[in-house]
């Protein structure tokens, strides 16, 4: 196996290892005296009302939209730009204009949510 | 086997927990300086086991898990928050020599694995079951997604100079010049996203104590609470070594000063980022939700997406494109 691979896989394993040995010796260290008072969910010290698995705001799904649309957009920079100069070599300014096409399109995007007051916060 | 592919990592994650320890202490020592107070002076020395006896004290905490929570998920939330901010550093070169993987794609490697995080987040956020923490989480959820897309785009001019993602590579292509200075747009959008990244002051909306009470982790003591507190310094410890890489020049000695050995670079140009990110929290006021996530998409990002072109054009005109 490559050692690059090794190594990574050790970073995740001692990763993994600090929180549950912390936690492992942290119980002879610790008190246990559960109390139902204790066990209530916190609501500024008043007893909690209603649901609390809530309906949450439109706009948080919209934001997440965006994000996928621009992720992806980096997504195809990336590579883009390991090869732009060799790509620039063979094919000449070409490799630009495609990606500048492909942001501007992308960019509509952003303008026209722009636009709807999509990324207002109110 | 090599026995220092398993000795480096204990070694590192010693380093950085010795690291998140007294950056904590500096903080509030620069902080209290700041605001003209003396900081911690109490525990130890000059308070210098002030964070020691925090922690001790965190680990003696009773572990509640609320009534309502969905235990699993509240368990295991810390764990993967905590996880990608140690494993992000297997690819970070702190010197030619002091590396742990190097990866052809590093600096990808980087932005995908810490956007894990994220994901613990709103795990925390969600099963704690209550309605402070789940706002907490979403909204934490909605700045980090927002400005991860500039901290990514912005590291484009980077990457088109270099031509790889290798962050050994990286480096080596600033032996003359720093990317701070042809890529400075692409630095101040970094810096400025990073900041969102880190959820650290103007950008700690997801912890105002003041409107959510604690944000993601209301519910979470002792341990489990001071494991989500670890990872944000951890990733103050990441993004400062990643900051250096990509726009300091890495372990390079400026001004032909290389009697000074890399490391030694490497960490003074390390701590300047840490300490700018403390004297930050000293100076500027929380941003208010409705400024923080227009800034994202109206500002950060056309302007990271300017920045990737204007790399482009610079790179044909004469004289100049020999820097990008």
């Amino acid at each position: 196996m490559d050692t690059n691979l090794i190594s990574i896989s050790i970073f995740i394993a001692l990763g993994i290892f600090l929180p549950l040995a912390a936690l492992a010796i942290g119980r002879w260290l610790r008190p246990h005296l559960p109390t139902p008072q204790k066990r209530i969910t916190y609501e500024s010290g008043s007893d909690p009302t209603g649901e609390s698995w809530v309906q949450f705001h439109i706009r948080y799904y919209l934001f997440a939209l965006l994000f996928v649309i621009f992720d992806v957009e980096s997504l195809f920079l990336y590579p883009w730009a390991v090869v732009y100069d060799s790509l620039r070599q063979e094919i000449g300014l070409f490799v630009l204009w495609e990606m500048l096409l492909f942001v501007i399109l992308l960019f509509l995007g952003l303008a026209y949510a722009w636009r709807k007051k999509v990324l207002e916060w109110k | 086997m090599n026995p220092l592919i398993v000795i480096g990592p204990v070694v590192l994650l010693l380093l950085v927990l010795g690291f998140v320890t007294y950056a904590i202490y500096f903080e509030r020592k620069i902080i209290g300086w700041m605001q003209s107070r003396v900081g911690p002076n109490q525990v130890g020395p000059f308070g210098l086991l002030q964070t020691v006896a925090d922690v001790m004290k965190l680990w003696m905490k009773e572990d509640i898990i609320p009534q309502k929570a969905d235990k699993f998920l509240f368990q295991l939330a810390p764990i993967v928050a905590f996880v990608p901010s140690f494993v992000v550093l297997a690819v970070i070169p702190f010197t030619d020599q002091i590396k742990f993987a190097d990866l052809g794609v590093g600096l990808l490697y980087y932005l995908a694995v810490s956007s894990i995080t994220i994901l613990g987040m709103l795990i925390g956020g969600w099963s704690s079951n209550n309605k402070y923490s789940l706002l907490g989480g979403i909204r934490s959820t909605a700045q980090m997604i927002s400005y991860e897309v500039p901290l990514i785009l912005s590291v484009v001019g980077v990457i088109l100079s270099t031509q790889t993602l290798n962050l050994t590579e990286i480096v080596n292509a600033q032996k003359n010049v720093w990317f701070i200075f042809p890529q400075f747009l692409g630095f101040i959008v970094f810096l400025i996203a990073s900041l969102a990244e880190l959820n650290r002051t103007p950008f700690d909306l997801p912890e105002a104590e003041s409107e959510i009470v604690a944000g993601y982790h209301v519910e979470y003591t002792g341990f489990r609470f001071a494991f989500f507190m670890l990872t944000e310094y951890v990733y103050v410890f990441a993004m400062a070594s990643l900051t250096t890489i990509l726009f300091l020049g890495g372990w390079h000695a400026p001004f032909g000063l290389t009697f000074i050995p890399p490391i030694i670079w490497f960490l003074l140009k390390f701590s300047l980022i840490v300490f700018f990110l403390f004297w930050l929290r000293a100076t500027f006021p929380r941003l208010r939700a409705d400024q923080l996530m227009p800034f994202a998409w109206k500002v950060l990002v056309p302007l990271a997406i300017a920045n990737v072109f204007l790399s482009v054009i610079l790179k044909e005109l004469p004289i100049i494109q020999a820097y990008y």
